[in-house]
């Protein structure tokens, strides 16, 4: 075959190729919307379920969310970032930092369910916190560790070792430097990857299926020891456990949960498009 | 390699000298021999003693002895690979940051030892100041770049840093371009600027030895030899350490020329002398552009 006729072939392949990694996410998209946007309302947003949740709003299981994901970060975030800092300032090569290194990466492989009963055993049983937020909240963390010390440690990473080289020279310690100059660089990368982890899990039910998640709450959660609605967890219940349930309910609180998980990467993507705008060097 | 000048210190049996490995040359002669007398008669800031340095299993300096006039330019030439560069990153210990370094011999800066397990190497860098080959200001403003190490060094007061700002963009040639500009970002200067601003930065506090590493290397011509200006106007004032790769750099603004070859120190003396009689081969034929 001659070389132009391959070359053409190859990139209609390529370019077909990159077109059906389109194709799902509008069709999911179009889906949700399609079904989901006419109930979506003011009401539908800020007002208890009714009817056995078949009608109604859904604004216990959207804020039970916005606790547990910002509870998990509060968590996970100093743990990630401190981890991230040790092993990519301080530890250098050595074995043990060599395990953790593969622990981290193990830890990002487990599946969720695994992490749900492994909070069951630990937070809610062990340490007695109950099926609560609080335990909702540490399972989540765990699981969004891993993602923000891999972003972390990229984000460091990608600070030019010459800043650390000429902050030393000037007489810097090794912490002045990373408290200077270091972490000031790395924090653009640092809240892009935390961002995306909280997005992540504000999806997932089987972390939170064990730990904190209620079937049906008549009032709002109280302290941090009470149980709590949460949208994927009401997604499925209502999808599966309830007769009769009015199709365009199950897709709004759809439309409601991926619209949340999307908003959250946007600001990703806006962050680091802004600090990648005005980085220089 | 030519061996002319190197003493060969290896064991000899009746088959001849046993080869060490692991140690593939013989130790080089000591200062005595290949630095000029008249590097000996000014009084030294810096002095570098039987210093030799290992990469893992790799020898990268060979027993280098070398001392460093005050408030003289001395230039550090040779061709690439030859230890300039870790020569220059030893004084300041930077080359502990590598994993496996391991050095043998000293370094004394005004008397004190360089190299003692005893040593607080922060205290000693602040008596120090560094030029990279690639100017590197820190993502924030002039301002803040030049008293970095006044900040971390805990110093506030507003007249002491103002002071500081524009008397080292002064002496760094810099006042008169940057002094309206100075809460802008370091980054919007050119490349010429950045590295006059990071001289700036190494001056400010007052370093007993300034040392440059190719600090031109990636500068245009013009920029180049404003810089070239800076460091020739800091001898008297300053101590300068500066590796170039550049002969007619090391020509313009040393007084001072070492020339490496193989992790060794061969020939150092007044900068005329090297350049016009050097005594050797290796630099007459490294300088004339037969190696290199």
């Amino acid at each position: 075959m001659d070389p132009k006729t391959a070359q053409r072939i190859a990139f209609t392949a390529l370019f077909l190729g990159t077109c059906l990694v389109i194709v799902p996410v509008v069709f999911v998209l179009a889906v949700i919307v399609k079904e989901g946007a006419g109930i979506i309302n003011w009401n539908f947003l800020t007002t208890q379920p009714l009817n056995g949740m078949r009608a109604g709003g859904i604004f216990p299981a959207i804020l039970g969310t916005l606790i547990l994901v910002s509870g998990a970060v509060m968590i996970s975030l100093p743990i990630g970032v401190l981890a991230a800092v040790y092993l990519n300032e301080y530890a250098g090569e050595r074995p043990l930092t060599r395990i953790i290194r593969l622990a981290i990466i193990n830890l990002a492989g487990v599946p969720s369910v695994v992490y749900g009963l492994f909070g069951l055993a630990l937070f809610v049983m062990f340490l007695q916190f109950g099926v609560s937020i609080i335990a909702g909240c540490c399972t989540l963390a765990i699981m969004e560790l891993p993602v923000i010390i891999t972003a972390s440690r990229e984000a460091l990473n990608s600070v030019p070792q010459s800043f650390r080289e000429v902050s030393l020279s000037l007489g810097a310690s090794r912490w002045q430097t990373i408290r200077n100059v270091v972490l000031p660089n790395a924090l653009p990368g640092i809240m892009t990857g935390t961002i995306l982890s909280v997005a992540r899990v504000a999806g997932e039910t089987a972390p939170i299926l064990f730990t904190v998640a209620a079937f049906y709450l008549p009032h709002l959660p109280r302290s941090i020891f009470d149980q709590t609605m949460a949208l994927p967890y009401h997604l499925y219940i209502i999808s599966t456990q309830i007769p009769n349930m009015p199709r365009e309910l199950t897709f709004g609180t759809a439309l409601v949960l991926i619209s949340m998980v999307f908003i959250m990467n946007l600001a990703a993507i806006i962050i680091r498009v802004y600090f990648r705008r005005k980085k220089l060097w | 390699m030519n061996n002319t000048q190197i003493v060969d210190e290896s064991p000899v049996t009746l088959f001849g000298p046993i080869a060490i490995p692991g140690k593939q040359e013989p130790v080089s002669k000591t200062a005595q021999t290949c630095t000029d007398p008249e590097v000996l008669r000014e009084k030294p800031v810096l002095e570098i003693e039987h210093f030799d340095l290992w990469y893992g299993t790799t020898q990268a300096l060979f027993d280098v002895t070398m001392p460093i006039p005050s408030g003289k330019v001395t230039a550090l030439i040779g061709p690439s690979g030859c230890g300039k560069s870790t020569l220059i990153r030893s004084v300041n210990r930077l080359n502990d940051l590598i994993d496996g370094v391991r050095y043998a011999g000293d370094m004394r800066l005004n008397g004190d030892t360089i190299y003692s397990p005893r040593v607080d190497v922060i205290e000693l860098r602040k008596r120090m100041g560094m030029v990279f080959q690639k100017s590197n200001p820190f993502p924030m403003s002039i301002y803040e770049n030049v008293i970095y190490s006044l900040r971390i060094d805990g110093e506030n007061r507003k007249n002491v840093l103002d002071e500081t700002v524009e008397r080292c963009l002064k002496s760094a040639a810099l006042w008169d371009e940057a002094k309206d500009r100075l809460d802008e970002s370091a980054l919007e200067l050119s490349g010429g600027q950045q590295q006059r601003l990071c001289i700036a930065r190494a001056i400010a506090a007052d370093p007993e030895v300034l040392l440059m590493d190719e600090p031109c290397s990636a500068l245009d011509p013009i920029a180049t030899a404003k810089v070239e200006e800076l460091i020739f106007s800091l001898r008297g004032e300053y101590t300068v350490l500066i590796v170039t790769h550049n002969m007619q750099q090391a020509a313009r603004v040393s007084d001072f020329t070492a020339f490496m070859y193989l992790g060794r120190l061969l020939e150092y003396g007044p900068t005329k002398t090297l350049f016009v009689n050097p005594s050797l081969k290796q630099t007459e034929d490294y300088m004339t552009g037969r190696f290199g």
